[in-house]
């Protein structure tokens, strides 16, 4: 049975491989392009060369703290798609806080407005959350609702109120203050928020794994039942939980504004919250995991950029391939039968 | 018993992580016979027919078919070859009809009958046999015992030769059990052949023509059922005779209220029927039974006290202050010790180790620096008290509570629950799945609690369980109390009789 079932893993992973590989190389080659040389474009640019790296993982960044926002809530047995509207949120929220903190000194404004951007990010979580909690509506129906309605708020001040003065042809919020920026690694452009992702990450864990709190958030997760009947706030862990998930994607939001864009605009993400949710789900909750697959989804999106310039490739097939991920990773109970009875198969 | 056996497994070895489950065990099963297995909690029992089920594949050994050697690598195979296993836990779709369950089993292996057939072939085999099934009965309005048939049934009719059940007796009320028995003769009597698990010692004594005992992974011996007796059984599950309970003394004085409940009335929650008018009073040192087959109102009755149902009207008492409104962590924190009846969904976190699931027994009370840390030593010491208490081996503390037998995960929700500084310890079916030794060893816990001037709420099927240790015995009926009797002062019939609504009260 065990060796069966490593046989059968194995099998699968090989199998996703395979799948996801062919049918995108099939959707390059059927665009007339050809799949090698992107593949090969990618390795040189974006793993070969420094500013290439960095590049990728200046793209990690964000996704550490995405993943993170589907992970928390992932503990307490809920499905936190809306990492994306949490994202725009706490971008939204931090970028409040950037342009209206009177003259501080950096190291106390910095962390004000991140805060900000938790804060934004916890209140798109707390209202799932809530509606959860309360029994009214699924966490994962509400979050994907609720990420349509990020962008529009967003929207509705860039266009609006937040207006830059000097550009005004572009719906855009005027550049941060310096103070209010995320200071980078030497000359690279490897930012703070990657070493801020690296954190969170190494207190997701020991929250999870070492603490009362994490014993009973994943009670919850584990059995719902038996936890209420034991005495744990099952209501309470469930908004928690998405506020934590959110505060994360809130975090990463304000942070790729201050580090990357350094003003609000509806430009901001190709896509993180989602991406996040891929990394989770591919990572197991797991922060090794997540580091790792925040890399593979980061080359993968860098690659995407590479390839716009190189062979004209247009962003939309990152997407596409994404999507085919996400698509393999969900079929996995199919894919698991196919697995097994071809592992049967070549044993016989 | 001349012929070759149907069904033959020889020299069975199966591995878990830690344990031995199977060692080299050698079983065999003729047409026409009932086999009793027996076996003390984690014997190896549940594993070895899900080895004959091919649910797990064995390390090694072998088993033969009409004497034919042959790999039985899925349950589907096993079907195939006419084996089939009822689970302890139903696979049914309570929104469907029985011939549409059954229906949906049979087009799962490919076969297809045409729905006037299948009526009539439900019919024919119900008729035959007694199991009291109609072809166009929801299953949701069926009792546990009629469930239990209707898996039976489902069997019977992909032509399963060998039939397999696992603890058939633990969820059923005693005029079930007998029914069921029933069942099992006639079939046999037609050349079935059928296993049995049981914790029973009668059961096996009565129902079963052979009794094969495993002990911690090997067959400890394998007797006819003429030969045997319950002194030989014990010996064989145990190596040792079984110490005597301790009977409770008799007309002590009880002291002041702990729980009252008044006039307790609650809303009916889809098939679950509600309470009605429920009054009831548990006193210290007093154990209070409460006699009834189950789906009739004794879950909602533990969840009003556990504070999980909030009664529509009506009044709880708990140690003289107004408890109706209370939630479950607050009784809990009060001093209520509670044993749900379905550990695995109800008491424990399948994937937390066994440790795990005793810190949930507080997790504040195993914290450190205020949540930082888990004091995992101070929970262990309480794990390792709390089976020494009941004079039970320890559970291997990594081990996750999915892995564990049937009873020991019950041995595992008693030890925690019991290890809760309580007042009041509410059991629904507390021995369910327990082997005797296991059994009389909660019994006894119940009646040093009861002598310690602890209250004890026993909510159970087993009649001569409730007659042994209660003081007093409310039987319910259809969310009712329809009676209150003294066990000196009635009988087990009596009881008997009113749990299912025929004469008294
Ligand atoms: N899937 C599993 N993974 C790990 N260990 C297991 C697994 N299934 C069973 N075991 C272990 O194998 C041993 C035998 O378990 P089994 O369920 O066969 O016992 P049993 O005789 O049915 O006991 P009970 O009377 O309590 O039901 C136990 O120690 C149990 O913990
Ligand atoms: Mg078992």
């Amino acid at each position: 049975m065990d060796k069966n079932r490593l046989a059968a893993g194995s099998f699968r992973l090989l199998l996703h491989v395979v799948l996801i590989v062919g049918v995108f190389a099939l959707f390059l080659w059927a665009n007339g392009k050809d799949p090698i040389q992107a593949v090969r474009d990618t390795v040189r640019i974006n793993l070969l060369q420094w500013r290439g790296l960095w590049g990728v993982m200046v793209r990690m960044a964000p996704l550490l703290l995405t993943a993170l926002a589907a992970a928390f809530p992932f503990r307490a047995g809920l499905i936190n798609v809306g990492g994306e509207g949490q994202f725009f949120l706490g971008a939204l929220l931090g970028t409040w806080a950037a342009l209206n903190v009177p003259g501080l000194p950096q190291w106390i404004t910095v962390p004000i407005v991140l805060l900000a951007g938790a804060v934004g990010g916890g209140l798109w979580g707390w209202i799932p959350g809530l509606l959860r909690a309360r029994g009214w509506v699924n966490e994962t129906i509400s979050t994907l609702l609720l990420n349509y309605l990020a962008p529009l708020i967003v929207g509705y001040f860039v266009f609006g109120p937040w207006r830059a003065p000097e550009l005004a042809i572009y719906p855009q919020t005027p550049e941060f203050p310096d103070v209010a920026r995320l200071p980078a690694l030497g000359t690279t452009r490897l930012h703070v928020g990657f070493f801020i992702g690296l954190l969170f990450l190494f207190a997701y864990w020991f929250f999870i794994h070492k603490t009362r709190w994490g014993l009973e958030m994943r009670s919850v997760g584990g059995n719902p039942e038996a936890s209420r009947r034991l005495g744990v706030p099952v209501s309470r862990w469930v908004v928690l939980a998405m506020v934590l998930g959110g505060a994360m994607a809130g975090l990463a939001g304000i942070a790729e504004v201050a580090a990357v864009h350094y003003r609000l605009k509806l430009a901001i993400s190709p896509g993180y919250g989602f991406m996040g949710f891929l990394v989770n789900w591919l990572a197991g909750s797991n922060p090794v995991g997540i580091v790792l697959m925040s890399f593979v989804v980061a080359l993968i999106a860098s690659g995407g950029f590479t390839l716009q310039i190189t062979q004209r490739i247009p962003y939309a097939a990152v997407n596409v391939l994404l999507a085919l991920i996400l698509f393999v990773v969900l079929a996995k109970p199919a894919s698991g039968i196919l697995a097994k009875s071809l592992a049967r198969r070549w044993k016989a | 018993m001349d012929k070759s056996p149907v069904l033959r497994a020889e020299g069975i070895t199966k591995r878990f992580p830690g344990v031995v489950a199977n060692n080299r065990v050698n079983f065999d099963v003729h047409a026409g016979e009932i086999h009793a297995l027996l076996g003390e909690n984690g014997a190896g029992k549940s594993t070895l027919v899900k080895i004959l089920y091919g649910f797990y594949q064995p390390d090694s050994g072998t088993i033969s078919l009409d004497g034919r050697p042959t790999p039985i690598r899925s349950p589907r195979e096993a079907r195939g070859h006419g084996i089939g296993l009822v689970f302890q836990g139903f696979t049914l779709i309570p929104a469907l009809t029985v011939a549409e369950n059954v229906a949906l089993f049979l087009s799962k292996l490919d076969w297809y009958i045409s729905p006037k057939k299948l009526a009539a072939q439900i019919q024919e085999a119900s008729r035959r046999y007694g199991l009291e099934l109609e072809p166009k009965t929801p299953v949701w309005q069926l009792s546990v015992g009629q469930q239990q048939r209707v898996e039976l049934l489902k069997l019977l009719l992909t032509r399963a030769r060998v039939l397999i059940f696992d603890e058939p007796s633990k969820v059923l009320a005693p005029h079930e059990v007998d029914t069921l028995f029933g069942i099992f003769r006639d079939l046999r009597n037609d050349g079935y052949s059928l296993v049995f698990i049981t914790h029973k010692l009668r059961e096996a004594l009565t129902c079963a023509d052979r009794i094969t005992v495993l002990r911690q992974g090997q067959v400890a011996g394998s007797l006819n059922a003429q030969d045997a007796s319950e002194e030989k059984l014990v010996e064989l599950m145990f190596g040792e005779p079984l110490k005597e309970v301790a009977t409770r003394e008799r007309g002590s004085k009880f002291g002041k209220p702990i729980l009252e409940l008044v006039d307790i009335c609650t809303r009916a929650v889809g098939t679950t029927p509600a309470l009605r008018q429920v009054s009831l009073t548990v006193h210290e040192g007093e154990i209070v039974g409460v006699a009834g087959v189950s789906g009739n109102g004794q879950r909602e009755l533990g969840d009003v006290i556990l504070g999980l149902i909030k009664p529509t009207t009506g009044k709880k008492i708990f140690l003289s202050q107004e408890a109706t409104a209370w939630p479950p962590a607050r009784m809990i924190g009060q001093g209520v010790a509670f044993v749900p009846e379905d550990p695995l969904a109800m008491a424990v976190v399948p994937w937390f180790s066994v440790l795990e699931n005793v810190a949930l027994l507080s997790p504040k009370r195993f914290s450190l620096y205020g949540g930082l840390g888990m004091a995992w030593d101070k929970a262990r010491a309480v794990a390792r008290a709390g089976f020494e208490r009941l004079g039970l081996n320890p559970l291997p503390e990594r081990a996750r509570a999915a892995s564990l037998s049937g009873g020991n995960l019950q041995r595992l929700v008693l030890v925690r629950e019991l290890s809760r500084d309580y007042k009041l310890v509410v059991g629904l079916y507390p021995t369910r799945g327990l082997d005797v030794r296991s059994a009389n060893a909660v019994r006894q816990a119940f009646l040093q609690a009861r002598a310690a001037g602890k209250g004890v709420l026993l909510i159970s099927e087993d009649l001569s369980e409730l007659f042994a240790l209660s003081d007093r015995i409310v039987v319910m009926l259809r969310g009712q109390i329809v009676g209150e009797v003294r066990p000196d002062q009635t009988s087990l019939t009596e009881v008997g009789r009113m749990m299912v609504g025929v004469g008294h009260g």
